[in-house]
């Protein structure tokens, strides 16, 4: 063993490990120390990596605490919380040299179980637990909060700010609260009277939180739903998306009742499956409300046909996709970013969607709301793009706001009063120019306006047909609303370097919280990269633009096919050796440090004007 | 028949109903199925129904998936707006809108392979929750427009056109929508239109998930001997058990009714459905027995038509979801959007 640095410090600035057992009842003490931090006014980035698995298998809670604000995951782990015996040597690895490994120590184990590099603090949680509790249940769930309490001492967290917590958290349940508190306290003693409290490894107080908010991107996101007009939910359970559905109704339970009677408005429905549930949605825009379901990657394979539908006959639809690992069932409570394809060109025939990127939390509340907007003035499916590290996880984001004076974009929709005035309808009739039809909705009008909307070829007066040219013009007609989309959707966010360079750097999504990071250390290294998150796709003319204007970029994406690449090389007509990818797809959110590294390693291989040194490029998995 | 273009002239002496539209208000472009179609019949009932209900037209949503049948919409109700979706999906399709707008009336048309096959799942669902529609299959035992292949309602021992036997037992769909929760069940047929328009006028009325399975056979491929779902075999094995009044609350009761057997049930609109028994031990509220009754005499091979079920009481999907008697689709930006003031609160809690 090479020679030890000596025990790490640091003042607001580690990462923190635990590994628990599934259902053990360890998540809501490790939020809560997540939590306790946050009020301290210290940022922090937290991720639950969890299982398949209702209870039993190994999961793991990873807190970064960071001053500097990022929201990504660093990489490496300074403090293993390491709670779970199953996998006591893989936790034990992945300590970073001179990091911390706390433990239950009830009962001894070998020294060939340790590491020389690793600084292990032992307390006996079990011992302490058996010797305060009789219940089994109690010695649990309160061995978690012990080791909660033995924590906020080792890293000198305010105890007061967790108390605080708990009774937030146990509002007008006395009983738990004490119980809570005796458990913390049990714990900070212990710990205070067998360490050298605070370690080098240290929170300080500071002002670094302001009103930042700690949410999850499927809650953001259906409230983003319910602000932006939605009436109508129908669902399939399946993860990572379950909780937008869910929280959907909690939204809908606070926000949505009719004052004098209570009764509800809007309508969820949990379907038979994810055919039944895009199915319902489909209807139910048809018939004029705002609706959307929330899947995952199966869930739009099952799809797939009644999205063709939707795109041919135009009805607007509202779908979340929070992407997770595929194909097929894949790491069902895995992140990555690899529907892209699936939905961008969802069914059978030449069809064309509309996704949208959300970045984080907040920004799934925005887009969330946008949606709909945009479905309704586009007549087509709009999907928001999530993953599983934005959906499920808490992410530090700017308050959530809203715009008292934005309506309902309901589009192009004929009233009764324009249609006795005489306007010419025709629900596929193109007569403003940019390719968006008008449409009725059922029960408008006795004798005009009505349609028949079918999935077979019609012409612009929605008549059946077979006709070759009424088809090609319809086909056409579809592709000018395309182009209007392009302008409609959100921009990119583009960013010069602090130095001019030829060089740039693309992403979207979730990778955007590690990027930012990633960018600084990369600047920090003197190398320079001007910057694109693409938020929409069609792409509107100013991402080609910024491709044009360089000379090599990389795509940095969590997927192992370089989908983003392949949908910018398809729709701008990009020379595919300009784009260099950066791609990660083990499961795990992207890390600054692979970001840093992969991009590092080969913008030393490039020279300005002469390209790559090297042909051969290693590639990356 | 779709080379003869329909007469667009109304004569001047057409009856018409409370609303003042005649009949051929309620009719649709010229049909293209086969001459003799079962199908064609069963759209006449469906226009003569909503013409003697004095319903608006537009205020009738219809519905359908794929196949002969699914075609049948643009045949009828031509001022109603129509979705023909796809392939065994018109149950969700019809749920969603049903969603959006309490206030229209909702049609589904469906046929044996769509509901059947491969929308078994969803015509399952879409009844036990009771969706308020009229759902009706018009049933003939093969796939028509694929050109004679058997459905899954096809008999077993059946024969093809071209001689093939059918080999798997067939899905009876009323018993299956009577264990499923539909709260009204009813087979007609579709030669017997005195049968079938009450019928589809008493499902209109009831609040909930009507369902009407209607034999109709299929002149080009399923209407020869060996065929259990042909002309000649139904006629000869049709067992009614009722025959149906169905009178709409503003016309006066107590036009001549047969002496005996009958037996009225008030709507939820407040219509009256008189009940002329065929059969003196069918009892429609025992949903029990009448599944016993269907299987009877299936054994029997006949086939049993009438109003085979109906719960008086039954309520549908929207008070199952306590949603407020306003169309989801009309409720406005103050109605739904909580506003920035809202978000204080929220952005609190999460800190």
């Amino acid at each position: 063993m090479t020679t030890s640095p000596g025990p790490l410090a640091r003042v607001n600035d580690f990462v923190v490990k635990f590994a628990n057992v599934n259902g053990s009842g360890s998540a809501s003490a490790n939020g809560l120390f997540a939590r306790s931090i946050l009020r301290m006014g210290v940022p922090v980035a937290a991720r639950n990596i969890f299982p398949s698995n209702i209870q039993g298998l190994p999961t793991w809670y990873e807190v970064r605490i960071v001053e500097a604000g990022w929201r990504g995951r660093r990489g490496g782990v300074d403090f293993m919380v390491a709670m779970n015996p199953q996998t006591w040597d893989k936790d034990v690895a992945e300590i970073e040299s001179g990091g911390y490994l706390f433990h239950d120590s009830t009962r001894p184990l070998p020294p060939s179980k340790f590491r020389e590099d690793v600084t292990a603090l032992g307390l006996p949680l079990t011992a302490i637990c058996n010797a305060q509790y009789s219940d089994v249940r109690q010695r649990q769930l309160f061995k978690n909060v012990i080791y909660l309490g033995a924590l906020s001492a080792l890293f000198g967290i305010d105890p007061t700010e967790i108390e605080r917590l708990l009774a937030e958290q146990y509002r007008g349940k006395e009983a738990l609260q004490d119980s809570n508190r005796k458990a913390l306290a049990l714990g900070r003693e212990h710990a205070l009277a067998s360490f050298d409290c605070p370690l080098g490894l240290r929170v300080e107080r500071r002002d670094r939180v302001g009103n930042r908010i700690f949410i999850d991107g499927n809650s953001a996101a259906a409230l983003g739903a319910v602000y932006g007009g939605a009436t109508v939910a129908a669902w399939y359970p399946i993860t990572p998306s379950s909780s937008l559905a869910e929280s959907f109704a909690s939204w809908c339970r606070k926000f949505r009742a009719e004052p004098a009677t209570g009764r509800r408005r809007y309508a969820i429905v949990q379907a038979e499956d994810e055919l039944a549930s895009i199915g319902m949605v489909i209807g139910a825009a048809w018939n004029g409300a705002r609706a959307f379901t929330a899947t995952s990657g199966p869930g739009i394979s099952l799809m797939q046909e009644f999205l063709g539908l939707a795109y041919f006959a135009e009805i607007p639809a509202v779908l979340f996709d929070v992407q997770r690992g595929s194909p097929s069932t894949g790491m069902p409570t895995r992140t990555q970013q690899a529907d892209l394809l699936s939905c961008a060109y969802a069914s059978h025939g030449d069809t064309r969607h509309v996704l949208l990127f959300p970045e984080d939390p907040r920004e799934c509340f925005e887009l969330g709301a946008l949606a709909f907007d945009l479905a309704d003035r586009l007549q087509t499916p709009v999907f928001v793009m999530l993953d599983l590290d934005i959906g499920m996880q808490d992410w530090l984001c700017e308050p959530l706001a809203w715009d008292d004076h934005h309506r309902m974009d309901r589009g192009k929709v004929m009233s009764a009063q324009e249609l006795d005035a005489g306007r010419d309808f025709g629900r596929y009739l193109d007569v403003d120019g940019d390719g968006i039809p008008w449409r009725t909705w059922p029960g408008t009008h006795p004798s005009k306006g009505s349609y028949f909307t079918r999935g077979t070829t019609k012409d612009r007066y929605a008549r059946y047909t077979e006709e070759g040219p009424a088809y090609v013009d319809n086909m056409q007609r579809l592709l000018r609303k395309f182009d209007t989309a392009r302008m409609l959707l959100p921009r990119p966010d583009i960013a010069d370097a602090a130095q001019p360079t030829s060089a740039g750097v693309i992403w979207f999504g979730s990778t955007g919280a590690a990027m930012a990071e990633s960018l600084a250390e990369l600047e920090r290294q003197g190398i320079h990269l001007d910057r694109m998150r693409i938020r929409a796709f069609p792409f509107h003319d100013s991402v080609a633009e910024f491709i044009a204007a360089h000379e090599h970029l990389f795509v940095v994406e969590q997927n192992r096919d370089a989908q983003l690449k392949m949908l910018l090389v398809n729709e701008c007509g990009i020379d595919p050796a300009r784009l260099t990818s950066v791609l990660h797809f083990d499961g795990t959110p992207i890390t600054e440090r692979m970001i840093t590294r992969e991009i590092a390693e080969r913008a030393r291989l490039f020279v300005p004007g002469r390209g790559y040194q090297r042909t051969e490029i290693r590639k990356v998995s | 028949m779709t080379y003869l273009a329909k007469p667009k002239l109304h004569h001047p002496g057409l009856p018409k109903n409370a609303l003042g539209y005649t009949r051929r208000d309620y009719e649709g472009a010229i049909s293209t199925l086969c001459a003799g179609c079962g199908h064609d019949s069963i759209s006449a009932a469906i226009i003569q129904a909503f013409f003697e209900l004095d319903i608006a037209p537009h205020r009738v949503a219809k519905l359908s998936g794929i196949g002969c049948s699914s075609k049948t919409p643009t045949y009828f109700l031509g001022n109603s707006h129509g979705f023909n979706s796809v392939h065994g999906r018109m149950p969700s399709v019809l749920t969603g809108a049903a969603l959006a707008n309490r206030d229209l009336i909702y049609l589904g048309v469906s046929g044996d392979g769509d509901s059947a096959s491969i929308g078994l799942g969803q015509f399952a669902h879409v009844l036990r929750r009771g969706v308020n529609m009229v759902y009706i299959v018009e049933n003939n035992g093969v796939y028509g427009l694929t050109k004679g292949q058997f459905s899954a309602t096809a008999d077993r021992g059946s024969r093809s056109k071209r001689g093939a036997v059918n080999n798997d037992e067939p899905i009876d769909l009323v018993l299956l929508a009577l264990a499923l929760g539909a709260t009204f069940v009813a087979r007609g047929f579709s030669g017997d239109k005195t049968q079938l328009v009450p019928l589809i006028k008493a499902a209109v009325a009831h609040r909930g998930a009507a369902f009407i399975d209607v034999i109709s056979p299929c002149v080009a491929f399923n209407n020869h001997p060996g065929s259990t779902k042909s002309y000649d075999y139904v006629r000869e094995h049709n067992d009614a058990v009722n025959r149906l009044d169905f009178m709409p609350e503003r016309e006066p009761i107590g036009v001549e009714y047969p002496e005996g057997g009958t037996r009225d049930v008030v709507l939820h609109d407040g219509g009256l459905l008189r009940l002329r028994k065929l059969d003196p031990d069918y009892d429609p509220s025992d949903k029990v027995r009448a599944m016993s009754f269907l299987e009877a005499h299936r054994a029997r091979g006949e086939v049993v038509t009438g109003l085979l079920y109906l719960r008086p009481d039954s309520d549908d999907m929207h008070a199952a979801l306590q949603t407020v008697d306003t169309p989801l689709n009309a409720l406005s930006d103050s109605d739904l959007v909580p506003g920035n003031a809202a978000l204080a609160g929220v952005n609190a809690s999460l800190r």
